[in-house]
C-alpha cells in the first residue's frame, strides 16, 4: 500500500476569506489524501496541536489578508519547537514574490498564488512527502 | 399560420440547418456554467409583455432603472472602495481621490476592525493596516476624514460585525467638526447575513446580530434620513464562488430577512425600506451580468409591493453599488485585469448600476498603488464621458436574449427563495449550511473547470507568458505606517478620562443586556473615545460569540 499523505489545512489568523482554503480541501481529498481541514480563526498554536494530533505529512495554509510575513514564520517557528520538523508547512494567498522568497529563506515551502492549477500544488506536496518522509506504513 | 409559428417553422429548419456545421466548443456555458443556447427567437419568450416585464425607467417594476432619467440625469457615483495603513496614511489617498475626480468616498478597514479588535490586541499582529485602514476610536476615524467636510462628502463604509460601532465614530467624528446628525449621507454595509454565508467576518450569534442592525434601521430612521443602515451584499458571496443565480438569490432573501425583522420590532415598511440599499458583484459574463441587474431590480419591487405592501414607490427600490470582480483577476499578466475590469464596469454600467467601484490590476498581489487606483478610475470616467453608453436609456432591453436571461434569471432566484422557505428561512437555512454548501460546490466546480480548461482564462490556462517578471508597483504597508498606529492608540489610552470611559462602558452593558436601541450608547462611548475594541468586548460577553463548524 503507499502512504496516504495526511494533510491539514487551516485559516490563520483573523482572514475570513475561506475559498481557496476549501477548494484546495477538495481538490486534495479527489487527489486521494486524507485532508484535516481545521476552518476558520486559529491560533499557530491550535494549528500545530492538531497537525501533532492527526500526524500530518503537511501543513497547508491559506492567507489573503496580508498577515503572511507574520503567520508563516510563527507557524513553523512552533512546529519547530513542538519537533515537526519533518513535516511541509505551505501553502498560498494573496503574497508577493519577494514574500514568497523571503518566507522561503525561513522554512517555509512553496507558496501558491491565485491562478495555481490544483494540481500543481498536490503534485508539489506528493513529491515533497515521497522525498521527505518516511514511509512506514 | 401565425407570426409565431412561423418563426417556431424557421427555426426549427435553421437549427437542422446549422447542426450539420461543427462548433467551436463542446459545451457553451455563461461564467455561471448555464448553458448558453446559440439563439434566442420571440418563440423563446411566448407570452412576454412590455408593460409588465420592462414598463418605463422610473416606473414599476423598475427593470430598466431606478431613475426617470438615469444617467442623462446624473451619473452613477465613482466611488472607488480604499483604506490601507494608519489613518492618516489613508486620508493622504482620499484627498488624492478626491482630487482625481472622484465622487464619493468608500471606506475599507483592516481585518482587526472588521472583526471589532483594536490595533494592539494579540490576534492584530501582522494585520494591522494590511488589507484595509485600522480604525480603533473616535480620534481614528477624526483623523481619518481630517480636512474633509462630512457634512458634503458622501462616504461608504465596508463594515459588519461592528457596523453600528462604527457609524458611532463618525456621527461622532460629524459632529466633533459641527455637522448635523440629518445631513449626513452614506452607506454602512451592516448586512451580517453575507457574513455568516460567505464572508465569515462575524463576531456574534444572529440573533443578537440581527438586533444591532435593526437597531441602526431604527435609529436611522429617526435621526439620519439620508443614511442608507444597510447594503445588502452579493458581492462577497459571489467572490466565494456563487453563481449569478446564487448571490441574486441568497442576497435577495437576506434582504427580505431583514425587513422582516425590522417590521417585527415594529418599524412600518415605508419608514425603513426607501433607505434599503444592495451591493452585486460585476463578474465577467457580460449578458449574465446585466441580465442579474435587471431581474434584481424587478424581483425586488414585486416582493416589496406585493409580499410586504409597501405604499411608497420609494419602498420598491433597488438601488445598488457595484463593484467589478476582484475573483476574476489573474496575477500572471496583471494588466489584462485593465481589460476584464473595463468590460466588467461596462456591464454593470448597462445593468443601471447606481454606483460603481472599479479594481485595480495589482489586487492579486497587493492593495492597489496609487497608479493602479488611478487607472481604475480613469476607467470609469472614459466609460462615462467618451463611450456614448450613458446616453441612452436600457439599451438592451428588447435584445431577445437579454430578456430571455433575466427571465431565466428571475425564475431561478425564484426557485431558491422556495427551498430556503422550505428549510424555515435564510437563519435557519445558514444554521444547515445550505447556503455555504452550494456556494463550495460551485466553487469547485468553477475551479475544475478550468483545470480541465473547459474554460479558459488568458494567461493562466491559455497564451501564457512562460518566462513572465511582475512588472507593476506594488505597495507595501511599512512598519512606520503600523508603527503610528499603536503609538496612536497608546497615546490615546492614556490620555482619555479613565472614570468616564468605565462609566460608558457600564451603561453600554446595561443597555445590551436589556432591549433598548444600543445606538445612543455607542454614540455616548465614542465621544468618551470608548476604542472599538472594548465596546466589541462588552457585547461579547453578553451576546456570546458564534464559531461555524469547519466543513469543506
Amino acid at each position: 500500500m503507499p502512504h496516504k499523505i495526511r494533510i491539514l489545512i487551516a485559516k490563520p489568523g483573523l482572514d475570513g476569506h475561506d475559498r481557496g482554503a476549501k477548494v484546495m480541501a477538495s481538490a486534495f481529498r479527489d487527489a486521494g489524501c486524507e485532508v484535516i481541514y481545521l476552518g476558520l480563526r486559529q491560533t499557530p498554536e491550535m494549528i500545530v496541536d492538531a497537525a501533532l494530533q492527526e500526524d500530518v505529512d503537511a501543513i497547508g495554509l491559506s492567507i489573503l489578508s496580508g498577515a503572511h510575513m507574520t503567520l508563516f514564520p510563527r507557524v513553523r517557528e512552533v512546529m519547530n519547537q513542538r519537533g515537526l520538523n519533518d513535516v511541509l508547512l505551505t501553502g498560498g494567498g494573496i503574497i508577493s514574490p519577494e514574500d514568497m522568497e523571503e518566507l522561503e529563506k525561513r522554512g517555509v515551502g512553496k507558496l501558491f498564488g491565485p491562478g495555481t492549477p490544483t494540481q500543481d500544488a498536490i503534485d508539489y506536496v506528493n513529491n515533497w512527502v515521497n522525498k521527505h518522509r518516511a514511509l512506514e506504513s | 399560420m401565425s407570426n409565431n409559428d412561423k418563426i417556431k417553422s424557421d427555426k426549427q429548419r435553421w437549427s437542422s440547418e446549422i447542426a450539420k456545421s461543427k462548433d467551436r466548443l463542446r459545451r457553451f456555458m455563461t461564467t455561471s456554467s448555464v448553458e448558453v443556447p446559440s439563439l434566442v427567437t420571440p418563440d423563446d419568450l411566448k407570452g412576454w409583455d412590455y408593460e409588465t416585464k420592462l414598463g418605463f425607467p422610473g416606473e414599476y417594476p423598475y427593470t430598466r432603472g431606478v431613475q426617470r432619467n438615469m444617467y442623462r440625469g446624473r451619473l452613477w457615483t465613482m466611488r472607488m472602495f480604499s483604506g490601507h495603513g494608519s489613518p492618516e496614511d489613508t486620508n493622504e489617498r482620499y484627498k488624492f481621490l478626491l482630487k482625481k475626480g472622484q465622487t464619493g468616498l468608500s471606506v475599507a478597514f483592516d481585518l482587526p476592525t472588521l472583526m471589532g479588535r483594536d490595533s494592539d490586541d494579540p490576534w492584530s499582529e501582522g494585520e494591522v493596516g494590511k488589507c484595509g485602514v485600522a480604525v480603533c476610536s473616535l480620534r481614528d476615524m477624526e483623523a481619518l476624514f481630517d480636512g474633509i467636510p462630512l457634512e458634503k462628502v458622501s462616504t461608504s463604509m465596508t463594515i459588519n460585525s461592528p457596523a453600528a460601532i462604527l457609524w458611532a465614530f463618525y456621527i461622532a467624528a460629524a459632529e466633533n467638526q459641527g455637522a448635523k446628525r440629518e445631513c449626513l449621507r452614506g452607506t454602512i454595509q451592516n448586512d451580517i447575513l453575507k457574513e455568516y454565508i460567505a464572508q465569515k467576518e462575524f463576531i456574534y450569534p444572529p440573533e443578537p446580530s440581527m438586533r444591532l442592525i435593526v437597531d441602526t434601521i431604527e435609529f436611522g430612521t429617526r435621526e439620519l434620513p439620508q443614511w442608507n443602515t444597510i447594503s445588502i451584499s452579493g458581492y462577497h458571496i459571489r467572490e466565494a464562488g456563487a453563481t449569478a443565480v446564487q448571490e441574486l438569490a441568497f442576497t435577495l432573501k437576506d434582504g427580505m430577512t431583514y425587513v422582516e425583522h425590522a417590521l417585527e420590532r415594529g418599524l412600518g415598511v415605508d419608514e425603513f425600506a426607501p433607505r434599503l440599499s444592495y451591493f452585486f458583484d460585476s463578474h465577467l459574463d457580460f449578458f449574465e451580468e446585466i441580465a442579474k441587474f435587471r431581474a434584481a431590480r424587478r424581483i425586488w419591487a414585486q416582493v416589496m409591493r406585493d409580499k410586504y405592501g409597501a405604499k411608497d414607490p420609494r419602498s420598491w427600490l433597488c438601488r445598488f453599488h457595484t463593484q467589478t470582480a476582484g475573483c476574476s483577476l489573474t496575477a500572471q499578466q496583471p494588466e489584462n485585469n485593465l481589460i476584464r475590469t473595463a468590460t466588467e464596469a461596462l456591464a454593470a454600467v448597462l445593468g443601471g448600476t447606481n454606483s460603481l467601484h472599479t479594481n485595480s490590476m495589482d489586487e492579486t498581489w497587493a492593495l492597489p498603488s496609487e497608479k493602479a487606483a488611478k487607472l481604475a478610475l480613469r476607467t470609469q470616467q472614459i466609460l462615462a464621458e467618451e463611450t456614448g453608453v450613458a446616453n441612452p436609456i436600457d439599451p438592451l432591453a428588447g435584445s431577445y436574449y437579454v430578456e430571455w436571461m433575466t427571465d431565466k434569471t428571475q425564475a431561478a432566484a425564484e426557485e431558491y427563495f422556495k427551498r430556503i422557505d422550505d428549510l424555515g428561512g435564510m437563519i435557519p437555512a445558514i444554521e444547515h449550511g445550505f447556503p455555504q454548501r452550494e456556494i463550495s460546490a460551485a466553487a469547485y466546480r468553477y475551479q475544475q473547470e478550468i483545470d480541465r480548461r473547459e474554460r479558459l482564462i488568458v494567461g493562466v490556462n491559455e497564451y501564457i507568458d512562460e518566462d513572465e517578471k511582475l512588472e507593476i508597483p506594488i505597495l507595501k504597508i511599512t512598519k512606520e505606517m503600523v508603527n503610528r498606529q499603536l503609538t496612536n492608540l497608546s497615546d490615546l489610552r492614556k490620555r482619555r478620562d479613565k472614570v468616564k470611559v468605565a462609566e460608558k462602558l457600564a451603561a453600554l452593558r446595561e443597555a445590551a443586556v436589556g432591549t433598548e436601541n444600543l445606538m445612543p450608547h455607542f454614540i455616548d462611548c465614542a465621544h468618551a473615545y470608548v476604542t472599538l475594541g472594548e465596546m466589541v468586548g462588552v457585547l461579547k460577553e453578553v451576546f456570546s460569540e458564534y464559531t461555524e463548524p469547519a466543513v469543506f
